[in-house]
């Protein structure tokens, strides 16, 4: 029997969400359902198939190298959470 | 009968004939929201003054002129608030610019005209998952309206605005429109830009109209479709006028049932919809055959791998920094990152980055997502059979009518099943649009018409004739 558990709290750090006590302990049991589902596609044999990362199986369109007007910062800055001098502002990244 | 009631045909013939104007009708749409969307909640929010404007400037000659269209509230429209039914973004977030479909439909003459509800981020199939309201399903109240864009299907059947436009990422146009009784298309992947709508599964994605009838769906898809630099993965095809040849018929066109969608599972009654439905395309002149699409039973699995892994690499944009709300005090970024996303996500979207993270997480990604993309292709390639033997295919659009609302609460597995119909079109890349049945103990049916991929034109034929 395959073990279908995720570990909640780890993912919940790589995703960079906080999750309570309660959230973590439904989420694992909630999604250990979606899991056992998932689980059905080792049944099939994919080796030789191709991926398909899109629907229409375009890659790589590029549009010609000339400038458009974008939105423009201050119109940007209007709903950033803090601000100041045209820029973001954010607590202290880097320790003293 | 009211404006907003009446189709966009009737309504551009009134506006021609000088019978009305678009004050008129926009007058109209803003009473009837007002009166009566306090009961339905379908809109989170309106503004009459911008639109009342546009309507004095509207110019009528347009394919579109003068006419308000809903908008589902997870497409920017310039100076309005974009919620995206969450509260990260309520209050804090006015869009700073147009998405392409909104600067089209304004090319076209048409008003686009409040903010429909949705499940948070469009992750939902029941508008319940909307951390702003719930709305009630106009055509059967008590039942769910079905999701995501349950506002702009709601909002439509109530009659309160003549059309609106949703996006479809697993069936969230077509399942709402076919528990509120209303046309609903999903357009091809491609068909139309997703610039300026707020990013679920990118690969899944497509902005489509919820209309009174198939012709209006037409009208709209012909303002909205074409290429956009903006979009990469919008395709360089041409436009067709999708409202040609709408009344031509099913006379001689192959029609397919695929057997692995009448299971068990089917309420009965919503399959002898269907099957009365296609009995009646067979009696106006179509071939009725059965096909096989064999990599059903995958499809669900492949698409809760690749939809929330999706979304998990979409949402890590709301951080807090860059727009929407941010928590209070945070001691270092780590904890502004965290805190924000707890305080503006709801369970059922924190649920789904989880879900993402962890099946593009080192170890598991070949296991699960490359999987998965694999998968997708045996489901692909399952369609593109499909439709060498037939012109279109005909499926109920969900298992059973509209249930109750709430009666999904706790059971994310539960809901995510419910989507079987809906979500291979979107694996596929196919278009699909869903129209209305004669309802089942009062409650709306719909039958849903997959054509290959840019088969607008077909399904759109197909579904006309159901109506006619």
């Amino acid at each position: 029997m395959v073990d279908h558990t995720i570990d909640v709290r780890y993912v919940a750090n790589l995703a960079r969400i906080n999750l309570s006590e309660d959230e973590i302990e439904r989420f694992e049991e909630q999604l250990q359902g979606v899991m056992e589902h998932i689980a059905k596609l080792s049944e099939i044999e994919v080796e030789e198939v191709e991926a398909t990362a899109h629907a229409t199986q375009s890659s790589n369109r590029v549009r010609k190298d000339q400038p458009i007007p974008g939105i423009g910062s201050e119109a940007f800055l209007q709903n950033a959470p803090d601000q100041g001098a045209g820029q973001l502002r954010v607590p202290k990244v880097v320790d003293a | 009968m009211s404006l907003a009631s009446q189709s966009l045909t009737t309504l551009r013939s009134q506006l021609a004939s000088g019978d009305i104007s678009s004050r008129d009708i926009v007058e109209d749409t803003i009473a009837q929201i007002i009166s009566r969307d306090g009961e339905i909640r379908a809109f989170i929010s309106h503004d009459p003054e911008t639109a009342l404007q546009e309507a004095d400037q509207a110019d009528l000659s347009l394919p579109l002129g003068g006419i308000p269209i809903g908008i589902k509230d997870n497409i920017n429209v310039l100076g309005q608030p974009c919620t995206c039914g969450s509260k990260f973004l309520e209050g804090a977030y006015t869009s700073p610019y147009d998405a392409t479909v909104i600067t089209k439909l304004r090319a076209a003459g048409a008003i686009p005209y409040g903010r429909a509800n949705l499940d948070e981020f469009a992750m939902g199939s029941s508008t319940e998952n909307s951390a702003i309201q719930i709305t009630e399903n106009p055509a059967a109240p008590g039942h769910i309206p079905g999701g995501s864009s349950g506002g702009s299907a709601a909002a439509v059947a109530a009659k309160l605005i003549p059309a609106t436009l949703g996006s479809d990422t697993g069936g969230s146009i077509r399942q709402p429109a076919s528990h509120c009784g209303v046309v609903g298309l999903k357009p091809s992947y491609g068909r139309v830009s997703r610039y300026g709508l707020v990013a679920f599964g990118s690969s899944l994605d497509q902005i489509g109209p919820l209309t009174h009838c198939v012709e209006d769906a037409a009208l709209i898809l012909n303002a909205i479709a074409g290429e956009d630099p903006r979009d990469s993965t919008s395709l360089a095809v041409k436009t067709p006028d999708f409202t040609e040849g709408l009344d031509a018929g099913v006379s001689g066109m192959k029609l397919g049932l695929p057997k692995e969608y009448f299971t068990d599972d089917i309420d009965p009654e919503v399959r002898e919809r269907v099957e009365s439905a296609a009995k009646k395309l067979e009696s106006q002149g179509a071939e009725i055959v059965e096909i096989s699409l064999p990599h059903t039973e995958y499809a669900i699995a492949t698409y809760y791998i690749i939809a929330p892994a999706e979304a998990s690499s979409n949402l890590s944009r709301f951080d807090g920094v860059r727009y929407g709300n941010r928590a209070e005090n945070p001691a270092n970024m780590l904890d502004l990152y965290q805190n924000s996303r707890e305080a503006g996500f709801g369970s059922e979207v924190k649920r789904r980055i989880i879900l993402g993270t962890y099946v593009l997480s080192s170890g598991y990604y070949d296991a699960y997502y490359r999987k998965a993309q694999k998968v997708r292709t045996l489901i692909r390639q399952d369609f593109e059979n499909a439709f060498e033997q037939v012109d279109a295919i005909l499926t109920p659009v969900s298992t059973e009518p509209a249930p109750k609302m709430g009666s999904a609460a706790g059971n994310p597995l539960k809901h995510y099943l419910a989507d079987i119909f809906t979500i291979s079109a979107n694996l596929a890349g196919n278009c699909g649009i869903s129209v209305p049945l004669e309802p089942v103990k009062g409650l709306p049916v719909g039958l849903q018409i997959l054509g290959p991929h840019l088969g607008e034109q077909t399904i759109l034929k197909v579904g006309r004739a159901i109506e006619g």
